[in-house]
């Protein structure tokens, strides 16, 4: 689905990370972690073709990303969900609207059926024709997830999710990740939050890689 | 050329949900609506000076080339008898349709604007005028002025060409003058708004971030502005070329005594040619945006 071989990354000159290797099979649950400058957004961004490796290969349900046009790219995002860290949205669009943006810009229209399920499966309906700026942040994590899943989309990026919110919502914001991996999607969850991974890890078989060094690697047992 | 006229039409029936994607307000719609309105606004009058030009060249030519002047200068006792003769010279040549000589009236008409109203003509020494007015295939100059030359010795023909050339040539230049200042008109209009839709594509950073981020292709981005600039330009310039209509329906209306300075409108038909300013601003706006708005994207890429 998302391959990384041998992919190294260098940043301003420096070497960010290399021989970096990552598969991510249909229907996975995987954590990233590590400290905070190690390259873990970075990653999510080769991940999703925002970035292109400085070497080696990332490919893109199987098409190598470097090959990809920008057309290619915005295609293929399609199939991917991804939660920002900064969950950035049009300001001046409703949340429904900006809930429903991935199917606007790919020519189709969200059903209101469909839109009403989805806000009260992100418990937002209320929240529906407010403005962004007027969410809370545990609210704007869960708009940005909705968004992110609104196109059905095969794999879900999320980089640090439950980073502005607290222990509550991040429980609520990992239960609905959880669901949705159980429903056949790919999870890769970039956080440095350890106990939300503990906590997953007795919901769902996920797991833990380490990006620190840079090099990735399979987390201890202890986690 | 249909294929732009085609995507115009397709951006103008719209994606009302791609348009909303845009925030509809700031500077630079504003700027864009000024502008198209200005620009239309002088289009209108370049146009007006362009075709006025034109039918000034059309005239002056047409009605210089069909009429020439005989100036007789004898002495009083045998004006006359040269008149006369001219007269027949006139009559027997081939190519003149007619030759009158001016009137006492006439020729002090001619004289009022330097000497007054009350000039004496008929006790002063003036040459005697006689007007000819040429047939379709027109006379042959050299052979008249030779047959004057014997017959009448005081007579010199004046076939207008000496000053008609020039005054064509200047109308010509006018009409030409004009052209340049709307096609000037037209590079403006495109460069100011390839300004403010830069200006808007960088005010617009996280709007264009969030789209690429859902998905968004670069065509889908670029009709969001592209569509709104075609539709400001075609408003704003609406509203200048009707501005511009107007002013120059309040000039001042032709006359035979003006009518060098005055005829600067349009006739007839040419009164629809402004309708197709807004059009070809929306067409200048829709190409400048596009293009601006690609070549942003391509390197935000």
């Amino acid at each position: 689905m998302i391959e990384l071989d041998n992919v190294a990354y260098n940043y301003g000159g420096a070497e960010l990370f290399s021989g970096l290797n990552l598969a991510l099979a249909p229907g996975s649950f995987h954590f990233l972690t590590g400290p905070s400058g190690a390259g873990k957004t970075t990653l999510l961004k080769l991940c999703y073709g925002e970035l292109i490796a400085t070497a080696g290969q990332v490919r893109l349900f199987g098409q190598d990303a470097r090959g990809l046009g920008r057309d290619a790219v915005a295609q293929t995002r399609r199939r991917i969900g991804v939660v920002h860290q900064n969950c950035e949205f049009l300001d001046h669009l409703p949340v429904a609207e900006n809930i429903a943006l991935p199917l606007t810009v790919s020519g189709r229209a969200a059903t209101p059926e469909d839109l009403r399920d989805l806000l009260g499966w992100v418990g937002l309906t209320g929240q529906a024709e407010q403005v962004p700026p007027e969410l809370s942040g545990g609210e704007r994590q869960r708009a940005a997830l909705a968004r992110a899943v609104i196109m059905s989309p095969e794999v879900i990026l999320a980089d640090e999710p439950t980073g502005n919110v607290d222990w509550e919502m991040s429980q609520r914001l990992l239960s609905l990740l959880v669901e949705l991996n159980k429903m056949g999607k790919t999870v890769l969850i970039a956080t440095h939050d350890l106990a939300l991974i503990r906590a997953a890890k007795a919901q769902v078989s996920a797991r833990v890689l380490r990006l620190a060094d840079r090099k990735l690697q399979l987390a201890g047992a202890s986690l | 050329m249909s294929e732009i006229l085609r995507r115009i039409l397709a951006l103008l029936s719209g994606d009302a949900q791609a348009d909303r994607a845009v925030p509809p307000t700031g500077f630079t719609a504003r700027l864009t609506v000024l502008t198209a309105g200005a620009m239309a606004f002088l289009a209108v009058f370049a146009l007006a000076l362009s075709l006025a030009t034109g039918r000034l060249a059309d005239r002056w030519s047409a009605e210089l080339a069909q009429t020439s002047t005989l100036r007789i200068s004898a002495p009083q006792e045998q004006m006359a008898a040269q008149t006369q003769a001219a007269l027949t010279v006139l009559q027997t040549t081939p190519g003149v349709a007619q030759a009158r000589p001016l009137t006492a009236d006439e020729q002090r008409a001619l004289l009022a604007p330097w000497f007054g109203p009350d000039l004496p003509v008929e006790t002063l020494p003036i040459p005697q005028l006689i007007e000819i007015i040429e047939d379709g295939a027109g006379y042959d100059a050299t052979g008249l002025r030779a047959r004057l030359q014997a017959e009448v010795p005081g007579a010199v023909l004046d076939d207008h060409t000496r000053w008609r050339e020039p005054l064509v040539e200047a109308a010509s230049r006018l009409r030409l003058l004009g052209f340049v200042s709307m096609m000037l008109i037209a590079g403006a209009t495109a460069a100011m708004i390839t300004l403010a839709a830069n200006a808007a594509l960088s005010a617009n950073a996280q709007v264009i971030r969030v789209m690429r981020l859902v998905g968004a292709q670069d065509i889908y981005i670029a009709r969001a502005f592209v569509r709104r600039f075609t539709l400001r330009a075609f408003l704003g310039a609406g509203a200048g070329m009707g501005a511009g209509l107007l002013a120059v329906l309040l000039l001042p209306s032709t006359d035979a005594a003006g009518g060098f300075l005055t005829g600067l409108g349009f006739q007839g038909w040419h009164w629809l040619l402004p309708l197709t300013i807004p059009v070809l601003a929306a067409i200048v706006a829709f190409v400048a945006t596009r293009q601006a708005a690609l070549r942003t994207l391509k390197e935000q890429s």
